[in-house]
């Protein structure tokens, strides 16, 4: 998956195939259908790209037309036109079928980091159908349980573009689905996704972590944990506004403070002390327990969201 | 097709006269000014000429200038080379809005037990000035404010910044790499301590910058290895690129005031233009404390990565703040900082004008923008007919 060019980073983020180009410069049905028999709408404008997808059966049930509106990049916008082109003719079964590696496929490829365009494609896809099915009365709603709760991507959408599209890193996950992509609070646990779906091949990719032989001793267990927070987890944070600050360690409890949008985020608990752990119990000790200082998390702080 | 060059705050064209003086320093005048022959030493007397061009242009010193490989070098020897020297103050000062060259060293200070202060902009990006007083105390070994913002323009209130600052007797920097060269500079009236500028923003080559050091000001050097620039800066010269800087700093302080004027009329034309003749939009920045060559303009509903593709289509470059063109999932950080909405930021373009920029260029474009935007508007499910 990961090629030279992405390591020195000189490949153009426009490196869109002439398909993508073609669509994007000339997408095919666009509008909205009047009466539809079917609306899938996803995304949003705060997200940075939306899909509104519109389709009509024959009287043999099979698509007789399709059209999008879309809000997006380039290949957001190629991606929509791309996929109602691919459906036009197929049962509601077939249809069913598409996967985003087909729609990418199809285009003869995107960049990497723009998979994601290809994942909300189906996903429109998907909930129209659904919308169909039940009646029209039903809107697309997330299924099952949310993971990353920035962009709304549940557990049973991660394991999906996982399995569909091979992935074993958090990073690739992102780019398909944009989890993780937020505040990062929960890419831990994309991880533990991965390595549930995808076993030893995830294993193999990650390195070893730096683990201590023998016992450590306080200061340098003190240390280790300063250490991890700092390479580990702080960046992912101090990317979307929030900080974290190591209070203090009483035994193998670790007690932290979230800052900047981290501490104003109600989903905190849930999250980001998960993350924090997983991510200190994988780089100093299995035994450890994180809890959050309520009382410094009030003192006010110079990162103002 | 024809390139229309609308983004001058990534980098410039090399200006002819620029290139003809670094030409001869490739294959004929390639000695090193520090061998102990004719041959290399005469290319000492280049690099002196070109440190008094540079001197002319920021109105300091010759022996105040450090040259570096650019812009980064110099703000990350400056912020590093500053805090190493007085080790035992741990708080760093500076915006939310800097480039990252500045914000990402900073950062990465917090993990080594220092206190970053980030200061906050309000909704036109302007500093406030009493947040800045309030944080300076006496643990507090640099203040870092950027001169001008690369993305919207906004230009800082430095002499006021500056005389707060000097008034508590810290040691203050700038990132004036996109100021220099727009905004007339006389640094031996001022108080900044140090500033970094960058060949490649004011049409001089790439790979080449300075950092202004004022006399007295204590910087611990981090590129070691060599006597070059007076032991402050390890390295071999880029003599071709030290020469083409200092040809560069010697057009700009000729045409300073022309060229603002100009490229300020032709700006002001596009921008307005385009205000009046596209629906849903803003301008991100502040109006009237800005650089006379940048306007930043966002377009509700659409997303500025398409924009881009449909402008360079017609050859025409601009940039945008969009998640889609930083490759993170987020739009960009100054405009974050601003409180622009996500909306607004996903769709925002910057247009960057240069002295090379004509009129033409800026009719066509203008005719071009409202196409665009109907077009990419069409296609999109929040426009409501």
């Amino acid at each position: 998956m990961l090629r030279i060019s992405d390591l020195y980073g000189d490949e153009n983020m426009w490196d869109y195939t002439d398909k993508v180009r073609d669509h994007f410069f000339n997408p095919r049905n666009v509008g909205e259908i009047e009466n539809p028999d079917g609306v899938g709408e996803v995304g949003s404008l705060a997200c940075g790209d939306a899909l509104k997808l519109t389709f009509k059966l024959d009287e043999n049930g099979r698509i007789k037309d399709a059209r999008f509106k879309t809000f997006g990049c380039a290949s957001a916008i190629a991606t929509s036109s791309v996929l109602t082109e691919m459906i036009k003719g197929k049962t509601l079964e077939e249809a069913a079928k598409v996967t985003n590696k087909d729609i990418a496929d199809y285009l003869g490829g995107l960049p990497e980091q723009k998979m994601h365009c290809s994942v909300m494609g189906r996903e429109a896809l998907e909930a129209a159908i659904e919308n169909y099915r039940t009646g029209g009365r039903k809107k697309h709603e997330l299924e099952g349980r949310v993971v990353c709760t920035c962009f709304g991507v549940t557990e049973k959408e991660i394991e999906r573009v996982i399995r569909e599209n091979d992935l074993t890193t958090v990073e690739q996950v992102t780019n398909y689905c944009k989890a993780g992509g937020g505040c990062g609070g929960c890419q831990g646990e994309i991880e533990k996704i991965i390595d549930r779906i995808q076993g030893d091949k995830a294993k193999e990719k990650t390195e070893a972590a730096p683990k201590w032989a023998g016992k450590l001793t306080n200061i340098q267990k003190i240390q280790l944990i300063q250490q991890t927070i700092n390479e580990q987890i702080r960046p992912a944070l101090r990317a979307h506004g929030g900080n974290i600050e190591l209070i203090d360690v009483e035994g193998n409890k670790v007690i932290v403070a979230f800052r900047g949008m981290c501490a104003q985020c109600r989903l905190t608990e849930f999250t980001m002390k998960d993350v924090v752990e997983a991510k200190l119990r994988e780089f100093v000790d299995e035994e450890l327990f994180v809890e959050e200082d309520k009382d410094s998390a009030q003192v006010p702080h110079n990162h103002r969201e | 097709m024809k390139t229309i060059y609308f983004d001058n705050n990534a980098t410039t064209k090399v200006a002819e006269e620029v290139f003809a003086e670094m030409e001869p320093f490739f294959c004929e005048l390639y000695g090193n000014p520090s061998s102990m022959h004719t041959f290399g030493g005469q290319i000492g007397h280049k690099i002196r000429r070109a440190r008094e061009q540079v001197a002319e242009l920021i109105g300091c010193d010759p022996s105040e200038i450090i040259f570096t490989s650019g812009g980064t070098e110099s703000d990350g020897t400056a912020i590093n080379g500053t805090l190493a020297a007085v080790p035992n103050k741990r708080k760093v000062i500076t915006t939310r809005v800097e480039h990252p060259a500045v914000l990402a060293v900073c950062r990465e200070l917090e993990n080594h037990d220092y206190t970053v202060i980030e200061l906050s902009v309000d909704k036109y990006g302007r500093l406030d000035i009493a947040e800045l007083e309030e944080s300076i105390d006496d643990d507090t070994a640099l203040v870092t404010v950027m001169y001008a913002n690369n993305e919207t323009g906004v230009i800082f209130p430095m002499d006021k910044v500056v005389e707060l600052v000097a008034s508590r007797g810290v040691v203050f920097h700038t990132d004036a790499v996109q100021a220099v060269g727009k905004i007339p500079l006389n640094l031996s009236q001022s108080n900044i301590d140090l500033l970094s500028l960058s060949g490649h923003k004011l049409h001089g080559p790439k790979g080449v910058g300075v950092l202004y050091v004022r006399k007295g000001t204590r910087l611990s050097p981090y590129m070691l290895g060599g006597h070059q620039e007076g032991g402050r800066r390890a390295g071999t010269e880029n003599v071709p690129g030290i020469v083409g800087l200092g040809k560069a700093c010697e057009l700009a302080a000729k045409n300073i005031k022309e060229e603002n004027r100009k490229v300020k009329y032709l700006r002001d034309k596009l921008e307005n233009a385009i205000l009046k003749s596209c629906p849903d939009c803003r301008l991100n920045g502040d109006k009237d404390n800005r650089l006379p060559n940048t306007s930043n303009i966002s377009f509700e509903y659409i997303e500025g990565e398409a924009i881009l593709l449909m402008l360079d289509r017609f050859g025409i470059c601009a940039s945008s703040g969009s998640a889609c063109t930083s490759g993170s999932l987020e739009p960009s950080h100054v405009l974050r900082a601003m409180g622009v909405p996500f909306t607004a930021a996903h769709g925002s373009i910057r247009f960057s004008l240069s002295r090379y920029n004509t009129e033409e260029e800026v009719d066509y474009t203008i005719e071009k923008m409202p196409q665009i935007v109907n077009q990419l508007r069409e296609l999109s499910p929040f426009v409501v007919k």
